[in-house]
């Protein structure tokens, strides 16, 4: 008897081989069978994710995603942020190539680590995990981690922060919220930047709120621009508050 | 474009699986595509064709069903589909939702061989 699929049919019957192999193709002969699954498609990321929060709750730092279109200021954020912030910050930096911004933040002597990326368009769980082996998070309060500058994919990947912050500039122009949803849809705390440029832009600044809430009821928004100290020390408080309220 | 990135954690999930079955090939993939998961489907479909060459899943057929958003409104204690990406409950108005289908992804179903 053939030892692969129990027919009668031995291998040394000359001439016969080929036709045995053509049942064994035979898709009757192998069981086709069909199961369910029910997994998210990121799991292992979202896992990952849930580790690195856990990481932060250990050392009781406050992580916070931030993400933009390239340009809309992150980096510029967080560099008047260490001036006048009352909490100390660290951030992972994340860009495809070059380490110009975590550069641009160490000589504010902001701790800083640079993930490049190479052609990856965001960040993700495990990324954020082997930088968090270069970050010594019991000298900080807070960490951020500043995405890659794009309103589309980091919006799919759980980092293990706590909370998102999405920036949106004025220079981008009008209807970037309803055109990606999906980014503004995870977003904490928007801020609209560059407001000192609203005279020379035409932006709805109440249409553009009202439909950031039309996608996330609860969302909080500041307007930010670096010429009024102020709008930053806001985006501190509101920072601080989160903190304390973990 | 970070939808070849998603296809290989799926062609992961899709190996895992058929090794804890003892299956030599998967012959159809079945995945829900949330429409607000920030997934284009044809790219995805193109990055499934692209990367499926000489893995387990080689060959297989790749069925991609789209998901409406849905939400629960506590205060109805109903389903609704969202028809726009309005946030709130398409009744009552109410902002006491949770969202429960339409955001993420999912590998529903595998057929084996």
């Amino acid at each position: 008897m053939c030892a692969d699929c129990g027919c009668s049919i031995t291998e040394d019957v000359g001439g016969h081989t080929h036709h045995h192999e053509h049942i064994h193709d035979n898709p009757q002969l192998n069981d086709k069978k069909t199961i369910d699954v029910i997994t998210k498609i990121l799991d292992k990321n979202d896992h990952e994710a849930g580790h690195n929060r856990a990481h932060f709750d250990k050392h009781d730092v406050l992580c916070l995603n931030l993400m933009s279109s390239p340009g809309s200021g992150k980096t510029t954020l967080l560099e008047y942020l260490s001036d006048i912030a009352d909490f100390k910050f660290g951030v992972i930096e994340g860009d495809l190539e070059t380490n110009k911004d975590a550069d641009r933040l160490k000589s504010k002597g902001i701790q800083a680590h640079q993930i490049q990326t190479g052609s990856a368009c965001h960040l993700d769980a495990f990324m954020v995990h082997k930088a968090l082996h270069h970050m010594d998070l019991d000298k900080v309060d807070v960490c951020f981690v500043e995405n890659v500058g794009n309103l589309v994919c980091p919006a799919s990947y759980d980092v293990g922060a706590h909370l998102n912050i999405v920036l949106v500039s004025i220079p981008e122009g009008e209807d970037k919220i309803a055109k990606y949803p999906v980014m503004f849809r995870q977003a904490d705390l928007i801020l609209f930047t560059k407001t000192d440029l609203l005279p020379y832009f035409k932006y709805d600044m109440k249409e553009e709120k009202k439909s950031a809430r039309r996608l996330k009821p609860n969302v909080d928004i500041l307007e930010v621009n670096i010429n009024d100290i102020d709008s930053i020390k806001r985006v501190a408080q509101w920072i601080r508050f989160k903190k304390e309220m973990r | 474009m970070h939808e070849y990135s998603i296809v290989s954690s799926l062609l992961d999930l899709c190996e895992e699986n058929a090794k804890k079955e003892n299956a030599k090939k998967i012959t159809k993939v079945e995945v829900k595509i949330g429409k607000l998961s920030g997934v284009e489907p044809d790219l995805l479909q193109v990055a499934f064709d692209t990367f499926k060459e000489k893995t387990i899943c080689d060959g297989a057929e790749f069925v991609m069903n789209i998901q409406d958003v849905v939400i629960y409104c506590n205060v109805c204690k109903k389903e609704f589909t969202l028809k726009q990406n309005e946030f709130t409950c398409p009744k009552c108005k109410s902002f006491d939702i949770n969202t429960i289908d339409g955001e993420d992804m999912y590998l529903m179903r595998l057929e084996m061989v």
